[in-house]
């Protein structure tokens, strides 16, 4: 089997180099016979998706089958492992993680070649790109990182285990979606880079582009969050981001990649910003893979990275021919990337898009600037400093702040310029009500049962929540005014109800109201951030009976008992938790010993409302008195962040949607040179 | 000119600088709270990656040790010389962020910099674009225009049912 595994990738291999050099003749010649050429190029690329598909179905195979002669077996499966977590074990290190890589991109490859008719040529060029990834890829796994590379000596019995943290439900998804988002963003690369190289005629490359974006970013979205929702059910600290690098690195290209999806608007809409979004699509594929090589080269200390290896060297060279090859391309088409028009007004849906991108990149700048200081410093000063959580909240919370500003007011701009009327018209009531939300959160006494006692004056985080909340609500106004204003014009008309018209619209324009929605879920998630400020823990030793206090609640230890199955062995507490003399729960914190791994893993257990989380975390027992310690966290709001996750999907998907019908409006011609006479899709564009 | 509230537009950045002032020096005496602030300004040395005060990490050998000290160099010093006591005990990198001094201020600067640079450049950059706009400068839209253009749009939106 693992010769079969090795075999597959070999000619995985020898299948991407033709799919490159051979696309790549074809289209430097570009002549009618050398098409055939072209379309064995193309077909080469669909078989090596068959034989990577084939090595990581062995793969999987070897770790259902206990083949422990394979070394990335032994490492990161055992006997005794559920079954869900030795299919995971494809991902879990740092062979088979990049087997996964290789087959997601080859799978992405396979569907953009079985759609090349949309465009021939154009999908020639981005086949040709994709086939140069995955060639690297594919050298990768046959040269550097051998997946089924034979452990030396008699064949064990049993393996090493899969790392305890690892062994969560979520595992068996976050990755998955991760790397979706991550390798997806080869796919727009792959078009951008081939538009520019062969001077592509029109805009067509930047609506499939943007659509590939699209679907992307959305997986990579949801695998930073369930990254996030896997930190804070099982590392057992009580948070959810902790600034780690590779939490970074994941971070990155997702700040570009949105930058991207609001500019890119301004390419289709007004034909600006050509040069801008090549370069941030550029700059977004660049990101993703330097944040694999942070991950697998052990250039930063990481509690995720994969165990150091050399592969750092490969990709370093690698980053250096996509850049070398954008440089190129840019500097020898540049003049098919000018402007259709200027920009005219500061107070503009244009130049709010301009400091939208801007605070995307500061932020993006920021994360990279902080995640490579400590190599920098070590460089130029001789040794490592850390730069850790509070210099990213320190310097992060004001960009987000601005962001979230631009993120209500951009919106209801319009493009060109906008007239005095119109802000008063758009922006009166959402800032009235926002600004109403915080004098409530102000004067609201403690006693009246106001959630945090907001007071601004008492520390600089609660001035940052007080601002966070605020401004949210202002998005959220924002959002539902534009909402309600186009259902009532709908309702008018059809007789329907409002929430039904509101459905409509959404229906009309997808993009625009999908768009919308992924600000709700932005609003939902900003709260839920704000809560972070009024975090709480307690911890003490609690044998029978005794009680700990935590904000509203008491817990109180009802007793201890033990659990033993062949995965691992765990030591739970039974805590009743009571609330206004009542008890309204009992949570069940636990230690778990794995077996295979000889590690020790705290499980915490959750109680969750929309108002606070009740965070329990077994910490171990005291050596001295044999008591077992508890940890208590109260950690308010945190469930509006995964609700905000699940907004943006939704508004994302309905973004993806086509529209039920396409509106046009054509404005007077009586004005002439001042506005557009091209007709345009009502709201389609913004 | 006033703002809100009445407060004379001048004297705004006076009062936000004794708010943030206030914010700064609130509580700054007490223990416990000294204890929670520079616990989280420390990062636990066990290679965990975590916050002294956050680490949960099974079986460390020095985050209960830390904590310890901390709260015994609380008792003993101010704030700058309980972190500079950990700094010497445990090296530069015991620090969570880094410190405001030398080469290490760049780490404050830039992004900072950063932000202050790109909106200069995109002040800049419409600016230089609304100079070269061949139609803005054939026939510049005015004002009365411009609430025209406003109610041609909300015009088209309503006609095409938005």
């Amino acid at each position: 089997m693992p010769e079969l595994g090795s075999f597959a990738l070999l000619l995985g291999l020898a299948l991407s180099v033709y799919s490159f050099l051979a696309g790549l003749v074809a289209l430097t010649r570009n002549e009618p016979r050398w098409k055939v050429l072209e379309e064995s190029a193309r077909r080469a690329g669909i078989a090596s998706f068959a034989t990577v598909f084939l090595a990581a179905a062995i793969l999987v195979v070897a770790a259902f089958s206990n083949d422990f002669s394979i070394a990335y077996i032994f490492h990161h499966s055992n006997r005794e492992l559920p079954a869900p977590y030795k299919f995971a074990t494809l991902w879990s290190g740092q062979e088979g993680s990049l087997l996964f890589w290789s087959l997601l991109l080859s799978g992405y490859g396979l569907v953009l070649r079985l759609r090349h008719r949309t465009d021939e040529r154009l999908f020639a060029h981005a086949s040709v790109v994709i086939a140069a990834v995955q060639t690297f890829f594919l050298l990768l796994l046959n040269f550097a990182a051998r997946p089924f590379a034979i452990r030396p000596g008699p064949v064990a019995a049993d393996g090493s285990g899969l790392n305890p943290l690892l062994q969560y439900p979520e595992m068996v998804i976050h990755p998955p979606m991760l790397y979706l988002g991550y390798i997806g963003f080869t796919v727009p690369f792959a078009f951008a880079l081939g538009a520019l190289a062969m001077r592509y005629p029109g805009d067509k490359w930047i609506h499939i582009t943007r659509r590939w974006t699209m679907v992307t970013w959305g997986f990579l979205t949801c695998g930073i969050f369930l990254g996030a929702h896997w930190a804070y059910y099982v590392l057992g600290w009580g948070g959810y981001w902790g600034w780690d690098p590779v939490e970074n690195a994941s971070l990155m290209p997702w700040l570009t990649g949105t930058a991207f999806l609001h500019s890119v608007m301004m390419q289709e809409k007004r034909g600006m910003l050509k040069t801008w979004n090549v370069w941030l699509i550029f700059s977004t594929f660049m990101l993703s893979i330097f944040g694999t090589f942070l991950t697998r080269s052990g250039v930063v200390n990481s509690v995720h990275a994969f165990a150091q290896s050399s592969i750092g060297d490969w990709f370093v060279a690698f980053l250096g021919v996509i850049a070398l090859s954008c440089v190129y391309f840019y500097l020898k088409n540049r003049d098919h990337l000018r402007s259709d028009h200027r920009l005219e007004s500061l107070v503009s849906r244009e130049s709010s898009f301009l400091f939208n991108n801007l605070v995307f990149l500061v932020a993006c700048f920021t994360v990279l600037w902080g995640t490579l200081f400590p190599v920098l410093s070590d460089w130029i000063e001789g040794h490592k400093v850390t730069v850790g959580a509070p210099f990213f909240n320190k310097v992060n919370i004001p960009v987000a702040l601005f962001l979230l500003l631009l993120t209500a007011i951009g919106p209801l701009l319009a493009w060109r310029k906008t007239s005095l009327e119109s802000l008063k018209r758009n922006f009166t009531w959402p800032t009235l009500g926002a600004l109403g939300t915080g004098l409530f959160l102000l004067v609201t006494p403690a006693s009246w049962g106001s959630p945090f006692g907001l007071r601004p004056w008492n520390s600089i985080s609660y001035l940052y929540s007080l601002m966070t909340i605020v401004l949210s609500v202002l998005v959220g106004l924002t959002v539902l005014s534009e909402f309600v204003r186009g259902g009532r014009v709908i309702a008018g008309k059809t007789g329907a109800s409002l929430p039904a018209a509101m459905v409509q619209l959404a229906r009309r324009n997808t993009r625009r109201y999908g768009g919308y929605i992924v600000h709700l879920g932005v609003m939902l998630i900003m709260i839920g951030f704000a809560g972070s400020a009024f975090n709480q823990d307690q911890e003490k030793e609690m044998s029978y009976g005794d009680k700990l206090a935590i904000g509203p609640y008491t817990l109180v230890c009802q007793s201890y008992t033990q659990e033993e199955n062949p995965n691992y062995s765990a030591d739970i507490a039974i805590m009743q938790v009571w609330q206004g003399g009542r008890q309204i729960d009992t949570l069940y914190p636990e230690s778990r010993m794995y077996t295979a791994a000889g590690e020790q893993q705290h499980v915490p257990t959750v109680r969750s409302t929309l108002k606070e989380d009740l965070y329990l975390v077994f910490e171990g027992q005291n050596p001295d008195t044999g008591h077992p310690i508890i940890k208590a966290h109260l950690n308010p709001l945190v469930s509006w962040i995964w609700i905000g996750v699940l907004t943006m999907v939704v508004g994302t998907i309905l973004a993806l949607v086509p529209n039920t019908r396409t509106l046009r409006a054509v404005v007077p011609a009586r004005l002439g040179t001042a506005v557009s006479t091209r007709p345009a899709p009502v709201g389609a564009n913004d | 000119m006033t703002s809100f509230f009445l407060i004379p537009a001048k004297r705004l950045p006076a009062l936000l600088a004794l708010v943030l002032a206030a914010t700064v020096l609130f509580g700054a005496g007490d223990d416990p709270v000294r204890v929670e602030r520079l616990g989280h300004q420390l990062m636990c040395v066990c290679s965990c990656n975590q916050i002294l005060l956050e680490c949960n990490h099974v079986g460390c050998p020095y985050s209960t040790s830390m904590r310890s000290e901390l709260v015994a160099e609380v008792g003993k010093n101010n704030d700058k010389g309980v972190l500079e006591w950990f700094v010497a005990k445990y090296g530069p990198t015991v620090l969570a962020a880094p410190p405001t001094t030398g080469f290490n201020r760049l780490a404050w600067i830039m992004p900072y910099l950063a932000l202050v640079m790109g909106i200069g450049a995109i002040i800049w950059i419409v600016n230089v674009w609304r100079a070269r706009s061949p139609v803005t400068a054939s026939r510049p839209v005015s004002s009365q225009e411009s609430s025209e253009l406003d109610q041609f749009r909300e015009q088209a939106r309503k006609e095409a049912g938005l």
